[in-house]
């Protein structure tokens, strides 16, 4: 039985480091032996580098002896998604494709975590190039999820998410474009943030689709989500499309509650009605907004419901020409072939799975001649349309709330043949990423159908994470629930 | 006789020019730019376009292309996007070109042109985007296609590359010609490229059509690539007029097509023909914001602009009274015309003096040597000093041009070197004048012709003079006594 250190939250652990009660070589082999408790059953990271991530604990703990910590933070272990570029260390983006390559630089995310003294204890287990909601798509096998192991843990980035619920790591990286974070925090049980777009530099990500992409914590309490994402938000020269201005200050009145917050509450019909447990747990979750002091209305949303749509033409075309570089020439894996284009094809035939191909191909349909207008260009129109839509309601709203996903965690398998059915487990979250705006979920218990974690989504402005906070930490902290023993999945 | 001299035909030619820029790093990262070097040293994430990588626009090259913009009359987009080219190419890093589509950074613009008389030619956009990296195809013809295996070298990957593109205006090889001479040399007054055509830091393509007169339309439009000089310009597009008059001359059907200059033969043939038409599926580059040039930042640039070749050539003709030809050739390269500006300035005289100079002896040196002004030693204020020791007549021009060898060959001072090498010219009328009686004296003969009238014989005891001086007489000076003394 692994250490009860492993269920304290990074707060709880900066302070257990800060009076001495315990070391970083202590914290991290606490997550050591729980990754290897659970993570044959959970097949959460892709990578572990135990014997690496103690000797930089070592050094931790020397730092803090010598008063030279890097922050409240340092010595304490992180993970990130596979997506994030590791110098010297094998990065795959969960595909074949990318095959031994050693990226020989670090992600900003990555820079600014270890500058901060994380300590990388692995790499996790994603949809390849984040294209799915399941990690099935994964080229190394899927994730489970630790509630239920026949059933999946959502995706893309649900290796962190899964290893976060397990507690085989306090917090870690994923990355969203359509609801890579939120829905398998969500289907886990835990805490998973979408910030403004332009907040965390996408320097060192691997690009999916550069307009929605966006790093983004997972970790079981608000606080812990709102520390690690500080702890990479800001300006990077970089990136251009990183904002340019000082970020807001995260933790910063995040417990001074929610009198008088003026709430939407999303009306929602079609293919984004919630099943019903679902539902039960997030109207639970309205009142107790309610009593807390907030004033809800709903508010209605009509353009969410072709955000899939849009969706599923901006995403495509701008991954079908980012992935354009993986063609055997320069790194990665690569077919042999008699010429330059049979090389080319072959390589991109075994190297890439089924549904990065599929997208690929709706992606360089949409874009091309003749076909841009009516595809690209009515999907880029209908993005701003959810946008103004966004930006009407905020006149009237602090915050829009709603479910996260409309069903729980689901089958492995269930929905693997159906990729419309996987598309619509985003239907909720997608229009968050085509406006730019920031959005939290945070669990609300488990469903009465089913027992699984339902997570309620808290949708902000952009720029507007501290008020998002705020009322997420106040409906966490009411709630009780990841502190109490229900909130650990049994495993 | 050719059909080509007996049928009336109309030649189209609209110009494709790429120009490398020369700033200091490359379009979107922080790499040098430079031509050469050992292959992949000047690489990075971003020009590799490794997993992860961004770009960031490198604000130089947009001054660069601003200028270029302005010099050509062009306007300048308020709003300007990068847009991505989508093609697979293996010396092409990301397997997409970041340029520009919809909204270049200068477009709308004319060139006037030199040529006899003036003509406008319109220039439809000039935009802004990186370069490739370089493929060395082994085996077979050098061609991708038939070679046994292919090395590529990203040095050049990400360099700044501008693309200018006219309208369909030019009517004639030589207007061509004239149009790439003269963009050159606006490019090297602006400093934003070395223009280097044999190293492709200009790039020329041309599209040419050739129709009979009465025809509608432009006729076939066949791409001329593969033009390494200005002058091959002029060549290539001599032979593809004439090959195409020569077709429609002999009933043929001209196909649009793409083809290949060759340098050693003169000759275009076709490029292997494309198995399916390019469908670049351009779209906004997400991973940049548009980039809205402020009209106080595009203002400033426009009053910093240097004085232009045109504007440069009219000052030549009026403040110096050169004549067209000569100012040609003055002005064909900035640092030529630098350099005589700065020998006239400091000579003060009649500048024609020192453009004699230039053109006749100086260009001759240069010519035998093999190299470029700015690579010779001698100074603008040398020459002036050179041409001031004839004024005073210090030295005659004869000698003039021995010192000047030595100039050329050591970069002495024109005083000091005429001094070493004993080269004085003598212009004291009495010493001349006991040479003159002397030459007088021993030539009876040709002085009683001259004293008759036979005024030309008096270049013969001329002559004498100057060899009984070892040269240094005064020559005007010795005719003039001779003159005199038999007349």
């Amino acid at each position: 039985m692994a250490s009860e250190l492993v269920w304290k939250s990074s707060f709880g652990l900066a302070g257990a480091l800060e009076s001495g009660d315990v070391s970083a070589v202590d914290v991290v082999r606490a997550f050591i032996d729980r990754s290897g408790e659970v993570d044959g059953r959970l097949h959460g990271y892709l990578r572990r580098s135990d014997e690496d991530v103690l000797a930089s604990a070592r050094l931790a703990d020397e730092r803090r002896a010598a008063g030279r910590t890097r922050s409240s933070y340092d010595g304490i272990p992180v993970a990130y998604k596979d997506i994030f570029v590791t110098k010297g260390i094998t990065t795959t983006c969960g595909s074949r494709i990318l095959g031994d390559w050693l990226p020989p630089y670090d992600a900003t995310v990555v820079e600014r975590c270890s500058a901060a003294g994380l300590l990388s204890l692995g790499k996790t287990n994603m949809d390849e190039f984040a294209m799915g909601s399941s990690t099935e798509n994964s080229a190394f096998g899927p994730s489970k999820n630790p509630w239920d192991l026949e059933r999946v843990p959502g995706g893309s980035s649900g290796g962190s998410a899964a290893l976060v619920a397990a507690g085989a790591i306090p917090w870690a990286w994923g990355t969203e474009t359509g609801g890579s974070v939120r829905q398998p925090a969500s289907l886990c049980g835990v805490v998973g943030v979408k910030p403004t777009y332009g907040l965390v530099s996408r320097y060192g990500m691997v690009a999916f689709a550069s307009s929605l992409d966006q790093a983004g914590p997972i970790a079981r309490t608000v606080k812990d989500a709102a520390a690690l994402l500080e702890l990479a938000a800001g300006a990077d020269p970089r990136d251009s499309t990183c904002i340019p201005e000082r970020p807001p200050r995260l933790l910063d009145g995040i417990d001074r509650g929610i009198e008088g917050m003026r709430i939407g509450v999303l009306e929602s019909h079609g293919d984004a009605e919630a099943e019903k447990g679902v539902q039960t747990r997030v109207d639970e979750a309205y009142t107790r907004l309610q009593k807390l002091g907030a004033r809800l209305e709903p508010v209605a949303l009509p353009s969410f419901e072709f955000g899939i749509s849009a969706y599923y033409l901006i995403a495509p075309a701008e991954c079908s020409s980012n992935l354009a570089r993986y063609d055997g020439v320069r790194y990665g894996y690569r077919a042999e072939g008699e010429d330059i284009v049979k090389m080319t094809s072959r390589t991109r035939a075994e190297g890439f799975g089924a549904e990065v191909k599929r997208r690929i191909m709706l992606g360089t349909y949409a874009l091309s001649a003749g076909y841009y207008d009516a595809y690209y260009g009515k999907a880029q129109r209908v993005r701003t349309l959810i946008t103004k839509e966004l930006e009407k309601a905020y006149s009237s709203f602090d915050l829009i709330v709603c479910p996260t996903s409309p069903t729980t965690a689901f089958k492995l398998g269930e929905r693997s043949e159906d990729p419309l059915a996987m598309y619509l487990s985003d239907v909720l979250t997608v229009p968050v990423n085509l406006a730019g705006n920031a959005a939290i979920t945070v669990p609300c218990g488990a469903s009465p159908t089913d027992g699984l974690p339902v997570g309620l989504q808290i949708i902000a402005k952009a720029l507007d994470e501290q008020t998002m906070f705020r009322a997420a930490y106040a409906f966490e902290q009411d709630l009780g629930w990841i502190s109490s023993p229900e909130g650990r999945p049994p495993l | 006789m050719s059909v080509s001299t007996t049928a009336p035909y109309i030649t189209t030619i609209g110009l494709e020019i790429h120009v490398e820029l020369n700033t200091n790093s490359k379009m979107f990262c922080g790499c040098k730019v430079a031509f050469g070097g050992k292959p992949n040293t000047r690489t990075c994430p971003v020009c590799l376009g490794l997993p992860g990588s961004l770009p960031v626009v490198n604000e130089r090259a947009v001054e660069h292309t601003i200028k270029i913009g302005l010099a050509l009359n062009c306007e300048i987009f308020r709003s300007s996007v990068f847009h991505r080219k989508n093609y697979f190419y293996p010396d092409m890093p990301k397997n997409y070109q970041i340029s520009q589509y919809e909204s270049p950074i200068a477009s709308a613009g004319s060139l006037d042109i030199p040529n006899g008389v003036t003509r406008r030619i319109g220039i439809t956009r000039v935009h802004l985007e990186e370069d490739t990296g370089k493929s060395i195809h082994a085996g077979g013809s050098g061609r991708i296609a038939d070679s046994d295996y292919s090395l590529e070298d990203f040095n050049r990957a990400g360099t700044p590359l501008v693309e200018i593109v006219t309208e369909p205006d030019i009517r004639s090889p030589e207007e061509a010609r004239a149009f790439v001479s003269e963009l050159r040399a606006i490019l090297e007054t602006l400093e934003v490229s070395d223009v280097r055509m044999e190293e492709g830091s200009l790039r020329v393509d041309a599209n040419v059509s050739v129709r009979e007169q009465g025809e509608s339309g432009h006729g076939a439009k066949v791409e001329v690539k593969n033009m390494n000089s200005i002058r091959s310009v002029g060549r290539a597009l001599e032979y593809e007029e004439e090959r195409q008059r020569r077709a429609l001359g002999a009933g043929d059907v001209l196909v649009q097509e793409t083809r290949h200059f060759d340098e050693r033969s003169g000759s275009t043939s076709p490029l292997r023909t494309k198995e399916y038409a390019f469908d670049y599926r351009y779209f906004p580059e997400p991973d940049l914001v548009p980039f809205e040039p402020s009209e106080r930042w595009v203002g400033n640039i426009r009053s910093s602009l240097p004085e232009l070749p045109a504007a440069r050539r009219a000052r030549f003709a009026s403040e110096y009274g050169i004549g067209a030809t000569d100012i040609g050739i003055l002005t064909a390269s900035t640092a030529v015309a630098d350099w005589f500006e700065q020998a006239a300035v400091a000579y003060g005289g009649d500048a024609k003096r020192i453009v004699n100079w230039v053109i006749a002896d100086l260009f001759g040196l240069l010519n035998e040597a093999g190299i470029e002004l700015s690579a010779s030693k001698i100074a603008p204020s040398g020459l002036a000093d050179l041409v001031k020791l004839i004024d005073t007549g210090a030295i005659s021009g004869k000698q003039a041009k021995l010192v000047l060898a030595e100039m050329f060959a050591s970069g002495g001072e024109p005083g000091a070197i005429a001094e070493a090498k004993g080269l004085r010219q003598e212009s004291d009328a009495s010493t001349i004048e006991t040479v003159v009686d002397e030459v007088i004296a021993a030539n009876p003969d040709a002085a009683a012709k001259i004293m008759a009238g036979g005024v030309n014989t008096i270049g013969f005891l001329v002559g004498q003079v100057m060899k009984k001086t070892k040269g240094q007489a005064n020559p005007a000076l010795a005719s003039e006594l001779l003159a005199h003394k038999l007349t």
